[in-house]
């Protein structure tokens, strides 16, 4: 992987730990809830389990196909998707639906799977993956596949790494410095922003395909 | 279309949403009780520096008759900031506005104007029927994952059992039923939750046999209304403990849990005790691993002449309290207590849950007493607080006179009237005092009745946090 799309996944990573539905608000309310710091602690690796397998999955797929496939008609067709679903989540005002806050860290983990799954995390990655060099240039052979998962995997795993640690960095913050309070002034719909750049980063694959 | 930043009315934590500005506005539920002319959401002005303070500024009609308006609700509140699902970015815009007789639904748009609301849908009966298979629809609360709306009847003429029905945050339809368990719950009335504990609760009145045509004196000292609350896993939808009161306590009704969601507690109105008209006030609580309930309050029934009383009180010789309605204020220091029978409305401190200490009393009307509003000295009232709203900060408590009409009928038969008054509340030490520019009444509400309101901005009994 080129250094610029490592910095590329890694900063993707970070705008979403930084959205307070990726799961680190749900670790402060347990902190909370709880009135302890270690329960705010151990619910970010299950968090960050669920996201790595939203992303995982995606990535996984897309850099094994393209290991087979002429690169072109992926980046097509992921762009196509990537704008779509961009402008479905820019128009659409229906939001994740869950009941339930009392979960083990399994269920933790499926919630947030779930939750970064809806929101097409994993597909924000698209256009680094596509734009990146095949491995070892052996594109069009089957046997090339489980190498370009292999490689799909290490980015999402850069990119949860990423997301980890500024979600801990934000619950912790909010948790120990400034108080749930702060929600109210500095929540900027980060869905919104989020959904523009499902549709730019669908653009921009289109463009370079 | 969703904000760039969360809707200013939502606040993280109980603790926060004291702090709340004072509501310019409120919404008050109003109905013909002849069923002639449409039921309306009354607005008034609350502003204390607007020259129109305490008057109605606003009125929308209802498109049909028979309505009979009684609780509503917002579309969104404080739980769209619940880390779970969450939402924010919504407005708190649109009241959900149920008809307990029509089981229709409302749908009015405070926006752009606040003080002129607008109809913009009605789901009718039989949308509620076919959809969730329940009737006569009632309390609406805001839920993380839609709206939630309890309902008393079934569907097609059947008596039951009541439920909740979920209604779409966005689209306003109705989802289907909630349960995915019912257990042996069968009456309905009330619902609320403690929402980060994944517990949901209810109460029971009665079927809409049991109270359409007024309350049935046999039934109720053969003890056949509701007498239990019920404990559910808000998660999986299904029940998971019944709590009987005992057959002697009929009508477990409003359920006010603890806002800060940290705590396991609520409070629950009991209208009447069959065994001497008392009112009471319980607390429920975790007990191991289930929940438990605990008389806390007892309000007994006052002696009177016959002479003075309606018919279906004759025989007892003494009024009753009726505790139809109670309210927690936001920091969970003080419940209020709606003594409609008698025309008081009280203040308890209950810093203590498990022992509330009482700290205000204010009367007006009343079946006997017929307490005046200070500002109209000479006019006696008919009936007494009943719907009681607590402003976020605590500060101000509103009181309207209505029950349910045919309720209205039985025990104030001489008319009920229209009215609302305001009480401001001494925060420090307790205690309450009418407002003597604040009272609403007779004309002023065209010849409806007064039931529900809910302050612009929200109320004590309108949100639910996710952080203490």
């Amino acid at each position: 992987m080129t250094l610029t799309a490592l910095a590329t996944l890694a900063a993707l990573g970070a705008f979403h730990g930084l959205n307070p539905a990726m799961g680190w608000l749900f670790a402060v309310a347990r902190g909370l809830q709880e009135r302890s710091r270690m329960a705010l602690l151990r619910a970010l690796p299950p968090i960050a389990a669920g996201h790595l397998a939203s992303v995982a999955i995606v990535a996984a797929l897309v850099a094994a196909t393209r290991s087979v496939t002429a690169s072109s008609a992926l980046a097509v067709l992921g762009g196509v998707l990537l704008v779509a679903f961009g402008l479905w989540r820019l128009l659409s005002e229906r939001h994740f639906r869950w009941a339930g806050m009392r979960l083990s860290a399994g269920q933790l983990a499926g919630w947030s799977f779930l939750m970064s799954s809806a929101h097409g995390a994993g597909l924000m990655l698209v256009p680094v993956l596509v734009a990146e060099p095949v491995p070892g240039g052996h594109s069009g052979h089957l046997a090339a596949a489980p190498v370009g998962a292999l490689s799909g995997l290490a980015a999402a795993g850069v990119h949860t790494v990423a997301m980890l640690g500024v979600a801990l960095a934000v619950a912790v913050l909010v948790y120990q410095v400034f108080g749930v309070g702060v929600l109210r002034r500095a929540w900027f719909n980060v869905d919104r922003l989020w959904a523009g750049v499902l549709v730019a980063a669908g653009l921009v694959t289109l463009l370079r395909a | 279309m969703t904000r760039w930043t969360p809707d200013p009315t939502f606040y993280p934590s109980p603790r926060e949403a004291v702090t709340a500005p004072t509501e310019k506005l409120a919404y008050v539920a109003a109905f013909d009780r002849a069923a002639s002319r449409p039921d309306a959401i009354v607005v008034l002005d609350t502003d204390p520096d607007s020259p129109e303070y305490g008057r109605v500024v606003g009125w929308t009609d209802l498109p049909y008759v028979g309505d009979e308006l009684h609780h509503f609700g917002w579309n969104a509140c404080s739980s769209a900031l619940c880390p779970t699902a969450p939402h924010p970015h919504v407005e708190r815009r649109y009241l959900i506005v149920p008809g307990l007789r029509s089981s229709r639904i409302h749908v009015l748009d405070t926006q752009p104007d606040p003080r002129q609301p607008q109809i913009v849908k009605v789901i009718g009966a039989e949308e509620l029927a076919k959809r969730a298979g329940y009737s006569r629809p009632h309390t609406v609360h805001c839920g993380p994952d839609g709206i939630y709306l309890s309902a008393l009847g079934g569907a097609d003429g059947e008596e039951g059992p009541g439920g909740i029905a979920i209604l779409d945050h966005t689209t306003f339809e109705v989802r289907g039923a909630w349960e995915a368990d019912r257990g042996p719950q069968f009456l309905a009335y009330d619902v609320w939750w403690h929402l980060t504990q994944d517990v949901l609760v209810t109460s029971e009145w009665g079927t809409p046999s049991m109270i359409e045509d007024g309350i049935i004196g046999e039934l109720l000292l053969g003890r056949r209304y509701g007498h239990a609350i019920h404990f559910w896993d808000l998660a999986k939808r299904r029940h998971v403990q019944r709590v009987d009161l005992g057959d002697a306590y009929q009508m477990p009704l409003e359920l006010r849990p603890a806002h800060d969601p940290t705590k396991s507690y609520g409070f629950v109105g009991v209208v009447i005790s069959v065994e001497d008209l008392s009112a009471s006030i319980w607390l429920w609580h975790r007990d191991g691993d289930g929940w438990a309930v605990t008389r806390v309050i007892d309000i007994p029934a006052e002696p009177a002449d016959p002479a003075d009383l309606p018919d279906l009180l004759k025989p007892f010789g003494a009024v009753p309290p009726l505790v139809t309605d109670i309210d927690l204020s936001v920091d969970d220091r003080f419940l209020y207590v709606s003594c409609w029978g008698t025309g008081e409305l009280r203040q308890y401190d209950v810093s203590d849950p498990l022992h509330p200490v009482q700290t205000g009393s204010v009367h007006l009307g009343g079946i006997v007493r017929r307490s005046a509003h200070p500002s109209a000295p000479d006019e006696p009232l008919a009936g007494g607080p009943q719907m009681v709203e607590v402003s976020r900060d605590g500060r101000r408590v509103y009181v309207s006179n209505s029950l349910y009409g045919a309720w209205d009928d039985q025990f104030y038969p001489d008319g009920v009237g229209a009215w609302l008054a305001k009480l401001d509340v001494d925060v420090d030490t307790g205690g309450l005092t009418p407002d003597e520019r604040f009272f609403p009444h007779g004309d002023e509400f065209r010849g409806l009745r007064v039931h529900q309101t809910r302050l612009q901005g929200g109320d004590a009994s309108s949100d639910s946090y996710c952080f203490p």
